[in-house]
C-alpha cells in the first residue's frame, strides 16, 4: 500500500467519484455548528472538531433493532423479529484521528471472548474511514496523553494529511485501498510529501500543550481511587446531565425500550448516562448509586480504571475535550484526572 | 481585578468568618475560555478564589433545593427572583440563605461571540466593557454589550428584587423594552406553522435534560421524563416525545420562570429554549398581571384558587 496525493482543489471531484460505491458523508457547517452530513461536494478541511462525536454513526442513538405485533389476536402477537439491517456502504471522510481512536475502543468493549455487538458491527463494519489529521489541535485536546495523538491511526482505513496544497491519503487496510482504487486521479506521494508529514505531525503534537499524567491512576487499587476524597468535591457543582457522556466518542451505555405505536411494536436501544439515577435503578427499588457523587466517580472510573483494568490497559478516554468545552459548569476531565493521579 | 469581584472576595470571607454561613456559593474561574465554575467556598481561603465577570450564566438558585447548610449565594436579579421562588416554593427557608444581590449588567453569548469571530477563540479578557479575544494568529476586540445574551438584551430586572446585602449600587434599569416582539410575531402565525416552528427548534436535541438539570425551577425528586412505573414517555429520539419534553417542562415553569437563560446556557447544541418559557411568562404576565420571584408575599396564580381567575380561555 503506497500513499498517495490528491490535489486539494480535485477533493471535490475524489468524493463525487466514491459517491457510486459509497454513501459518502463528511464535515460541514450547518447552523453555525460543525457536523457529518451526506456530501454533494465541498466539504470543510479547516476545522477543529464537531460538536458531537461521530458514534451516532454506527451507535445511534435511537436504534430499532428487533420490531413485534402488539396486536393480541395476532399468531406472532409479540414475537421479536429481527430487523433487516442496512447494509449499504459508507465512507466517512474527515473524522478526526480521536474519533477513530474511539471506534477503535469501543471495537473492543463490543466484541468481548463471549459477545459481539452486532448492531455496532454490522454498520461499522460495512464503512470506510477516511480521517483527517489533526494540524491545529485545540487548547482543549490531550490526545497525546491517552495513547492517541492527533496523526494516530488506529480505527482509520485512511489516514489524510493537509499539506497545504495537496493531501496525502495514506492507506491502512485493504478497505482503505479499496476506496483509493476506486477513486483514481490520485499520484503516487513522493519523498517530499512524507517528510512534509513528519514536519506536520511533529508540530502538532508540540501545538497540544494539555498534559496528563495517568501513570499512578494504573499503580493505584480500584478502592484507593474510589474512596478518593476529591469526588465529593467535583460532585458538588456537577448537574448530572448527560451532556458528558453524549457528547462523548467513547459513552457507549444504553438502555433498551418496548415502544409501541397502535399494533406495530419496537424494540429500541437508546442512549443511556451513567449521570442519570435512573440508569442504576434496580427493580427491588434499591439503587447502588444512590447520589451525584457515586454517578460523577462512576463516569471518570470507568474511562481511567475499569476500562484499562479489562481491557490491557487501554483507557477509555481518548482525549478530544469535547465533554471540557461543554460541560455547563466546567468539570474538566483534565482536573479530574490530575486530582485521581495526585 | 474587578471591583465587584473584590467586594465579593470581601463579603464572603466576612461571612464565613462571622460564621454566619457554611458555604458561599459564587463563581471561580473556569478552564475554558468565555465559561467559569460554580465554586463552593467554605473556608476565606477558597472565598479568594471568586470571580465576578460576564460568563456568570449558571444560576446558583439551582444548588439551593434539599441543601442542609447555611449558604450565601450571589445573585443577578433573576437568581434573585429564583431565590425568591425557592421559598416562596418551600424549598428553602428564608433564614436558611443569605442574598448577596449583584447588580448585572447582563452576560455575554459565547455563541455569538464564536459566530462573530469564526474563529478558533483560545483566551478571552474582559476590561471596562470590552472583550478581547485571542487565538492563533489574531486578537480583536468587542463590545461586551453586542455580544449579550438575548434574555440579558431583553432584562428589565437586572437588581435583585430581594436581597441581604447588595454588591455596589443598583444600575439602571431598562426602559422601553419590548421583551416579546418574536414571540408575538409567532403568536401571529398558524397553528401549523407554529407547530413546525417549536418542532424545528428542538431538531438537534439529544435528551442529554441539560436544560432541567441546570434549571432552578426543575427540583422534582422525579422529573416526569424519569418515571418508569408506569413510564410516561419514551426515551428515544423520536420528534413527539423529544417536543413533548419540551413543552411539559415549559408548562411547569409557567409563572415561575424568571428568564434566567440557565437553560440555554447548559445546552450542548445550541436549542433556544426560552422561546417556550417567554411564551407562557407572557400569558402569565397578561392574564395574572404576575412576574415570577418580585416578591416574598406573593404566591404563584398557577398555586392558588382565586374566584376571580380569568378563565375565559378554557374551552
Amino acid at each position: 500500500m503506497a500513499d498517495m496525493i490528491l490535489k486539494k482543489n480535485a477533493l471535490g471531484d475524489f468524493l463525487k467519484s466514491l459517491s457510486g460505491s459509497y454513501e459518502t458523508f463528511g464535515p460541514k457547517q450547518e447552523d453555525g455548528e460543525v457536523k457529518f452530513a451526506p456530501v454533494d461536494g465541498e466539504v470543510l478541511l479547516d476545522y477543529q472538531n464537531s460538536r458531537l462525536s461521530p458514534k451516532n454513526f454506527f451507535f445511534p442513538q435511537s436504534e430499532r433493532m428487533l420490531e413485534f405485533s402488539a396486536d393480541p389476536a395476532a399468531e406472532d402477537a409479540f414475537v421479536m423479529k429481527e430487523r433487516p439491517a442496512a447494509k449499504q456502504a459508507r465512507l466517512l471522510f474527515g473524522i478526526r484521528p480521536c474519533d477513530a481512536k474511539a471506534f477503535a475502543v469501543l471495537d473492543k468493549i463490543y466484541r468481548n471472548d463471549q459477545y459481539t455487538d452486532n448492531y455496532w458491527f454490522d454498520k461499522r463494519e460495512a464503512a470506510t474511514l477516511i480521517g483527517l489529521a489533526c494540524n491545529r489541535p485545540c487548547a482543549t485536546c490531550f490526545c497525546t496523553s491517552v495513547g492517541c495523538g492527533p496523526f494516530h491511526e488506529e480505527g482509520l482505513d485512511v489516514l489524510a494529511v493537509d499539506l497545504g496544497e495537496d493531501i496525502l491519503l495514506k492507506p491502512l487496510t485493504d478497505k482503505g485501498q479499496k476506496a483509493l482504487d476506486a477513486a483514481g486521479g490520485l499520484a503516487a506521494a513522493d519523498g517530499k510529501a512524507a517528510a512534509s508529514v513528519e514536519k506536520l505531525k511533529g508540530e502538532a503534537e508540540a501545538a497540544i500543550q494539555s498534559k496528563v499524567a495517568v501513570d499512578k491512576v494504573a499503580e493505584r487499587s480500584v478502592m484507593e481511587l474510589y474512596e478518593a476524597d476529591h469526588w465529593a468535591k467535583v460532585a458538588q457543582r456537577c448537574l448530572n446531565c448527560g451532556v458528558c457522556t453524549y457528547v462523548c466518542p467513547t459513552c457507549h451505555c444504553f438502555d433498551i425500550q418496548d415502544e409501541v405505536s397502535g399494533t406495530a411494536g419496537d424494540r429500541i436501544r437508546n442512549w443511556d448516562s451513567c449521570m442519570s439515577w435512573l440508569f442504576t435503578m434496580h427493580g427491588t427499588g434499591h439503587n447502588p448509586r444512590p447520589d451525584k457523587t457515586s454517578r460523577v466517580r462512576q463516569r471518570f472510573m470507568h474511562k481511567f480504571k475499569y476500562i484499562p483494568l479489562k481491557r490491557g490497559g487501554d483507557i477509555g478516554c481518548v482525549g478530544c475535550g469535547r465533554c471540557v468545552a461543554q460541560c455547563p459548569v466546567n468539570i474538566d476531565v483534565r482536573d479530574v484526572v490530575r486530582d485521581m493521579n495526585a | 481585578m474587578d471591583k465587584r469581584t473584590e467586594k465579593i472576595r470581601e463579603i464572603a470571607k466576612r461571612l464565613l468568618s462571622e460564621d454566619r454561613v457554611d458555604v458561599v456559593l459564587g463563581y471561580g474561574p473556569g478552564t475554558v475560555p468565555l465559561r467559569n465554575a460554580p465554586l463552593f467556598a467554605r473556608t476565606p481561603e477558597e472565598a479568594d478564589k471568586l470571580i465576578w465577570d460576564s460568563n456568570c450564566r449558571i444560576n446558583l438558585a439551582n444548588f439551593l433545593p434539599r441543601t442542609k447548610e447555611r449558604v450565601a449565594v450571589l445573585a443577578k436579579g433573576c437568581d434573585a427572583r429564583n431565590i425568591v421562588n425557592h421559598v416562596v416554593e418551600h424549598q428553602i427557608k428564608r433564614d436558611q440563605v443569605y442574598i448577596v444581590g449583584v447588580p448585572c449588567q447582563g452576560m455575554l453569548d459565547p455563541e455569538k461571540v464564536q459566530q462573530r469571530e469564526g474563529r478558533f477563540i483560545e483566551s478571552a479578557v474582559e476590561s471596562d466593557g470590552d472583550l478581547t479575544v485571542s487565538g492563533p494568529g489574531f486578537e480583536t476586540t468587542l463590545k461586551l454589550a453586542d455580544v449579550l445574551r438575548q434574555n440579558c438584551q431583553t432584562c428589565v430586572h437586572r437588581n435583585p428584587p430581594v436581597y441581604d446585602e447588595l454588591v455596589g449600587e443598583p444600575v439602571p434599569e431598562q426602559t422601553d423594552i419590548d421583551r416579546y416582539a418574536d414571540i408575538n410575531d409567532l403568536l401571529g402565525k398558524p397553528d401549523g406553522e407554529r407547530y413546525a416552528y417549536f418542532q424545528n427548534l428542538v431538531k438537534d436535541c439529544i435528551r442529554c435534560y441539560a436544560c432541567r438539570d441546570a434549571c432552578p425551577l426543575c427540583y422534582c425528586h422525579v422529573c416526569f421524563v424519569d418515571e418508569h412505573m408506569p413510564q410516561w414517555l419514551g426515551k428515544s429520539v423520536d420528534p413527539h416525545d423529544v417536543l413533548t419534553y419540551h413543552i411539559l417542562r415549559a408548562f411547569h415553569c409557567a409563572g415561575r420562570c424568571t428568564d434566567c437563560g440557565a437553560c440555554e446556557a447548559a445546552c450542548p447544541v445550541n436549542i433556544k429554549l426560552r422561546q417556550f418559557t417567554r411564551l407562557l411568562e407572557k400569558d402569565i404576565q397578561e392574564r395574572y398581571g404576575y412576574e415570577a420571584g418580585m416578591s416574598l408575599e406573593t404566591l404563584p396564580p398557577l398555586t392558588v384558587y382565586r374566584p376571580d381567575d380569568p378563565q375565559e380561555f378554557i374551552k
